[in-house]
């Protein structure tokens, strides 16, 4: 999903405990079990913190990231309202960035270290978002299957044993159904349009459907931490229980859509209610996870540039801190003018 | 009073605060993703937003008084460069974050001033769609007054910037204050205020950002520009190449 990368084995892992710990992490297992909530300041196995700074922080790069595939189309939308529609749903995905920020950072990285970390490709995002944006129903199609899948993901890790992590989830996912919706609006009404609209959708979703089914990670069988990951209550189903579920939600929307899934071997399999896929390629997700994708180059370097290009403003605003006591400062002028809302601020 | 005005008259002035607000919509929309850290990309996100959000209450109304059945969209992406009506500084290139905010804050500072006096207009639809900008205006102003003031007063880069973005952009302000016949035959109706008790309002409030800023008021000639009548710089259309080009290559076609 958003983090397939938790799937590669952790660096630092540190097998064996010294005396003492053993007592310390039989407590938290019975608590995992009870099913209670892990808040920052309770006592962790490394591991556990090391597993979530992971997914948290790649989740949060995937939602940054993922505002330049659907922002490629802000200055093209084809009326006013999917114009204002689209600049919230990007928005929202850089409010969900902070969300996730913010709660990696009470795992003890500053953001600043994160940001870091992807920017000299140490750390990972979703895979999906280095295939391209091409035309106007891609929108639809991001919406509609990539926001489809984050849901299918994101659901149960509202329920994850971390707090944080859990609360932020909650309201993500509130916000990622609203956009599932409106990508499934744009689809349907190319779907309802002209040759050339429905043509333009037909070709989205044979673009976007399996790189959406690759989002949820490679299969169980291949998956090496999903077993501890279940077991901490960080995840709740496996990769393939998730994506099974997706399929079967997905087929009949197609369905009514009047679009054809580009699986030739897709079957409803009566015995076990389910729909059954032909296999997937992993060799193209291996490719795209390991920087080969079509657009991997384009979005980190347009992450790049935008933090190179920042650099002086960041600057400016430290020192301007500086000189006037403290990040809290405001200038005189702009205090004259009431408003409730934040003024914008510079982090790092 | 609005009455005895030619509907193409008020059509055309409306249409002048539509399109600036829309125009420099789609500048910002442009930054998203790309801005010089997180909280930055949110704020410029939210001001494109509202912009937008303006442009289509005004283009609506606009569309109504003209009365031939062109809706929003039909006015956004299907006029060419010479029929929009911005001032010609919403049109101008982002360039770096120093030159956005420097157009955003001369721009804020001139909106404010404008929805405050069309609050009060005797067109009752363009005062409660200046009173709802207004409160979206105030906000805008505090977010570039604020950078105008941190990069003014920041590094020496930081105010070298900014204060070449100011200068590069200070030829575009007198448009902004300068009344065409249109502008005056608003004001005498009381749908719009005369420019004329904008201009010392607005000059007062840059002057004092200014002065925080650590920054010099430019000596530059402001030749009054004309695109409030159509006659805009190179820019506007490659923007609108840009912004247009779905609808116009599917003439017809609902999205």
């Amino acid at each position: 999903m958003y983090t397939q990368a938790l799937d590669s084995p952790i660096p630092d892992a540190r097998p064996g405990s010294p005396a003492g710990q053993a007592a310390l992490e039989r407590r938290f297992e019975e608590r995992i079990e009870r099913d209670e909530k892990i808040e920052p300041k309770d006592w962790m196995p490394e591991t556990y913190r090391q597993t979530l700074i992971r997914q948290i922080s790649q989740h949060a790069h995937s939602e940054i990231v993922g505002m330049l595939p659907e922002g490629n189309w802000i200055t093209r939308a084809p009326s006013l309202r999917r114009k204002a529609v689209l600049i919230a749903k990007v928005q929202d995905e850089g409010g969900h960035g902070m969300y996730l920020y913010s709660a990696a950072e009470t795992l003890g990285l500053a953001r600043a270290q994160m940001l870091e970390q992807l920017l000299d490709g140490r750390a990972k995002y979703s895979s999906i978002f280095n295939y391209p944006t091409l035309t106007w129903a891609d929108v639809g199609a991001v919406g509609w299957l990539v926001d489809g899948a984050a849901i299918m993901n994101q659901i149960p890790i509202c329920r994850c044993s971390y707090g944080p992590y859990a609360r932020a989830m909650v309201r993500i996912c509130k916000e990622e159904s609203f956009h599932q919706r409106q990508g499934f609006e744009i689809m349907l009404a190319l779907a309802r349009g002209n040759p050339e609209q429905r043509a333009m959708a037909q070709d989205a979703l044979d673009r976007w459907w399996w790189p959406s089914l690759m989002m949820f990670g490679p299969s169980d069988a291949s998956s090496t931490h999903t077993a501890q990951s279940m077991r901490w209550r960080i995840k709740r189903f496996t990769n393939d229980e998730l994506r099974q579920k997706f399929v079967d939600i997905t087929v009949p929307q197609a369905e009514f859509l009047g679009l054809k899934i580009p699986d030739p071997a897709l079957r409803w399999d009566e015995a076990t209610q389910h729909y059954l896929t032909g296999p997937i390629d992993w060799s193209e997700f291996e490719a795209v996870l390991q920087g080969h994708g079509p657009c991997n180059q384009e979005r980190l370097q347009a992450r790049r540039a935008a933090h190179e290009e920042g650099r002086w403003v960041r600057e400016a605003a430290a020192a301007y801190a500086a000189k006037h006591g403290g990040l809290g400062a405001g200038p005189r002028s702009a205090s004259c003018i009431t408003n409730p809302r934040a003024q914008g601020s510079v982090h790092e | 009073m609005t009455s005895t005005l030619p509907a193409q008259a008020r059509f055309r002035y409306v249409l002048r605060l539509a399109d600036t607000s829309l125009v420099l919509g789609q500048r910002l929309g442009e930054w998203v993703g790309h801005a010089p850290a997180l909280e930055e990309d949110l704020a410029l996100a939210n001001i494109a937003l509202d912009l937008i959000g303006q442009a289509r209450l005004l283009l609506a109304y606009a569309g109504e008084i003209e009365g031939r059945g062109r809706d929003e969209d039909a006015l956004a992406f299907l006029r060419d460069a010479p029929q929009f009506c911005n001032v010609s500084l919403a049109e101008q290139p982002n360039g770096g974050f120093g030159r956005t905010i420097v157009r955003q804050f001369l721009l804020d500072a001139w909106q404010l001033e404008l929805y405050e006096a069309l609050a009060g207009s005797a067109d009752a639809r363009l005062a409660e769609i200046a009173a709802k900008a207004l409160k979206e205006t105030r906000y805008h102003l505090r977010f570039s007054a604020g950078w105008l003031v941190r990069l003014g007063d920041g590094t020496a880069e930081s105010h070298a910037r900014v204060s070449q973005a100011l200068a590069a952009l200070w030829r575009f302000t007198e448009e902004l204050l300068t009344p065409d016949a249109l502008d005056e035959q608003m004001a005498a109706a009381g749908v719009a205020p005369p420019l004329a008790t904008l201009r010392p309002r607005w000059e007062g409030r840059v002057a004092e950002v200014l002065e925080e800023a650590t920054l010099k008021r430019p000596e530059a000639a402001r030749h009054p520009w004309h695109g409030k009548r159509g006659v805009h710089t190179e820019h506007l259309g490659h923007m609108l190449a840009e912004m247009q080009h779905l609808p116009r290559t599917y003439p017809g076609a609902r999205w």
